[in-house]
């Protein structure tokens, strides 16, 4: 998780410095803005480790996302299911979905844009059928009771969700790094540069597979619920929509998949660059996403690692002389 | 250690390896040879569980493992590399040697030691902490090398390990795996390089279009009609005894 660089140490400096100055704009609209980007930024961290440290770049993490929230949603609405259990029964679907997508398409060997495809099936149909069925709400969607409290994890003090949000993404983010250096970390990068080795090596290429499914599933099954805890409402086209699947990848390429804070930076960068365009551009339907293409198509002709990649060859701290990067 | 029966393999119409069996005997090294396109690493691929042969039977140990994947087959001890070197090219030297070492040191201290330790054995000290994709071929095919031995494995099937290198860094590697032979492994490998077979190899198998032809040490090998021709093409053992006795 440390910098490796002068150009890393300024580029999560720059991030911190913009999350903490929060706390002293008192600005309700920047406050909203950026909780929305930290729900999105978990949806990244999601993608970052089937993507980024897997290799499987998916194109449908709605499918986790949207059932992480509806598990939830159902769960307290139609069950009157207690907010915190639904919480955690939303991430657990969210990594049963993500499991589940994964260990068919694997099963049959899909890669590349193979899987990206199914993934996105995948979320299409589920999409289809939360806007169908009536326990899902059907078209009109999932409404929660407005009920503040520390029990049913709603809060009306924005800065006080802002802080947990940045508690959640801290976590995350600590557990990715904390995967990264472990030995599920180093087999889902060798499935990532080359599945017959990591084969010969003694690696079940299929399981890491499907148990990093899992765990990503489990992070976009979180931010699912966190948006639906934030917002109180959900339905089919906000979290099973294609808007998400988006954001998700997005970020992690502008930001550096497979790094720590890749998905973090990108994410934030990306949703600042869109807001600042769209005030420029008095608000044109779209934009961010004609505008997320662009940064996109660079990115991947000139910064094949994101953002961290770019800043990580600038001022190289030495290294030691024992391993431990 | 390991017997090999019968093994048979087709792809499509063409016979690729047809009722080929060896055995490699515990603590030996054993070669493998033959004219390119005879089958070899055919053979390997279905000894480690890379493809289901069409017939034949593999036990390593005692154990049948034909059918087994190769993850299954590692664990038991029996390890192939590939003859065109597959580093992972993202992770430094030592890391890519640590993803072998994780297969039974699952704590990253631990796992980061061995792949030094092995990493310092095989002459690669000084490379350690370089990307793997920064070696040169002489690198990449030793790192293939550190890598399966840093699973621990007891049996090491090498394709092709001296392939493309110079005189000096196949006698380098000569020496390696003499040494890790006398620290106990077993080794079967497939071998163009006549003077590493020569010098290494207590016996050898001869494949050729898929059969097993020969079996023998390297010297009856050279000088076996079979052998010669199967390598130098139909007619030559004649036409070499004929200019022996001229
Ligand atoms: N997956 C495959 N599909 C179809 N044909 C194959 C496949 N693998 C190998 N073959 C064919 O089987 C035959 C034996 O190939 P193999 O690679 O085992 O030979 P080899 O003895 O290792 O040769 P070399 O010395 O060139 O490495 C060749 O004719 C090859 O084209
Ligand atoms: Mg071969």
């Amino acid at each position: 998780m440390k910098p490796q660089s002068m150009g890393q140490a300024v580029l999560i400096g720059l991030a911190l410095i913009y999350l903490a100055s929060l706390y002293f704009m008192s600005s309700p609209v920047w406050m909203g803005f950026t909780i929305n980007a930290l729900i999105v930024a978990v949806v990244a961290l999601a993608w970052n480790i089937t993507g980024g440290f897997g290799g499987m770049a998916s194109f449908g993490h709605a499918a986790m996302y949207g059932t992480g929230a509806y598990a939830s949603a159902i769960l307290q609405v139609q069950y009157g299911i207690n907010p915190w259990i639904a919480f955690g029964a939303g991430i657990v679907a969210g990594a049963a979905m993500g499991a589940f997508i994964g260990a068919l398409a694997f099963r049959y060997g899909l890669k590349g844009s193979y899987f990206a495809l199914v993934t996105l099936a995948f979320a299409e149909v589920l999409r289809i059928c939360a806007s169908s069925f009536a326990i899902t709400g059907g078209g009109s969607g999932l409404q929660l009771r407005l009920e503040p409290g520390l029990s049913t994890l709603q809060f009306n003090d924005r800065s006080v969700v802002y802080t947990i949000l940045l508690v959640i993404v801290a976590l995350v983010m600590a557990l990715t790094a904390w995967l990264k250096y472990s030995r599920f970390g180093a087999y889902l990068i060798a499935v990532r540069e080359n599945e017959d080795a990591a084969r010969a090596l003694g690696i079940d290429t299929y399981r890491i597979k499907v148990k990093a499914m899992a765990i990503s599933g489990a992070f976009a099954g979180l931010a699912g619920v966190l948006y639906l805890q934030v917002w109180l409402f959900i339905d089919s086209a906000v979290v099973y929509g294609s808007a998400i699947s988006i954001e998700a990848l997005i970020g992690p390429i502008i930001g550096g998949a497979g790094t720590v804070w890749g998905p973090l930076i990108g994410t934030l960068g990306l949703h600042l660059l869109g807001e600042g365009a769209k005030h420029l551009l008095h608000n044109a339907p779209g934009l961010n996403f004609v505008l997320y293409a662009v940064v996109l198509i660079c990115a991947l002709r000139f910064l094949p690692q994101g953002l961290m990649g770019l800043a990580a060859r600038i001022g190289t701290f030495r290294k030691k002389e024992d391993d431990n990067a | 250690m390991l017997e090999v029966r019968n093994l048979s393999k087709s792809f499509g119409g063409l016979k690729a390896v047809s009722d080929a069996s060896l055995d490699v005997p515990e603590g030996g090294i054993v070669g493998l040879l033959g004219p390119n396109g005879a089958g070899k690493t055919t053979c390997f691929t279905m000894i480690a569980g890379f493809t289901r042969p069409n017939e034949g039977t593999v036990r390593f140990m005692g154990q049948d493992v034909t059918g087994l994947p190769p993850h299954r087959i590692c664990a038991l001890g029996m390890i192939r590399t590939f003859q065109i070197v597959q580093p992972f090219a993202g992770l430094t030297v030592q890391e890519n040697i640590a993803v072998g070492a994780y297969l039974h040191h699952h704590d990253r201290t631990e796992a980061m030691a061995v792949a030094r330790q092995v990493g310092k054995r095989l002459g690669m000290g000084a490379m350690l902490d370089r990307p793997a994709s920064s070696l040169t071929i002489a690198g990449r095919k030793r790192l293939e090398l550190a890598r399966a031995l840093a699973t621990g494995a007891k049996l090491l099937l090498l394709d092709e390990v001296m392939a493309g290198l110079i005189p000096s860094e196949v006698s380098e590697i000569v020496g390696i795996i003499r040494q890790i032979r006398d620290e106990g492994h077993t080794f079967l490998m497939i071998e163009h390089v006549m003077q590493a077979v020569m010098s290494l190899a207590e016996t050898a198998y001869v494949l050729n279009h898929g059969k097993m032809i020969a079996h023998g040490t390297p010297k009856e090998l050279v000088q076996d009609p079979a052998v010669v021709e199967a390598y130098l093409g139909h007619g030559a053992a004649a036409r070499l005894q004929e200019g022996h006795h001229a």
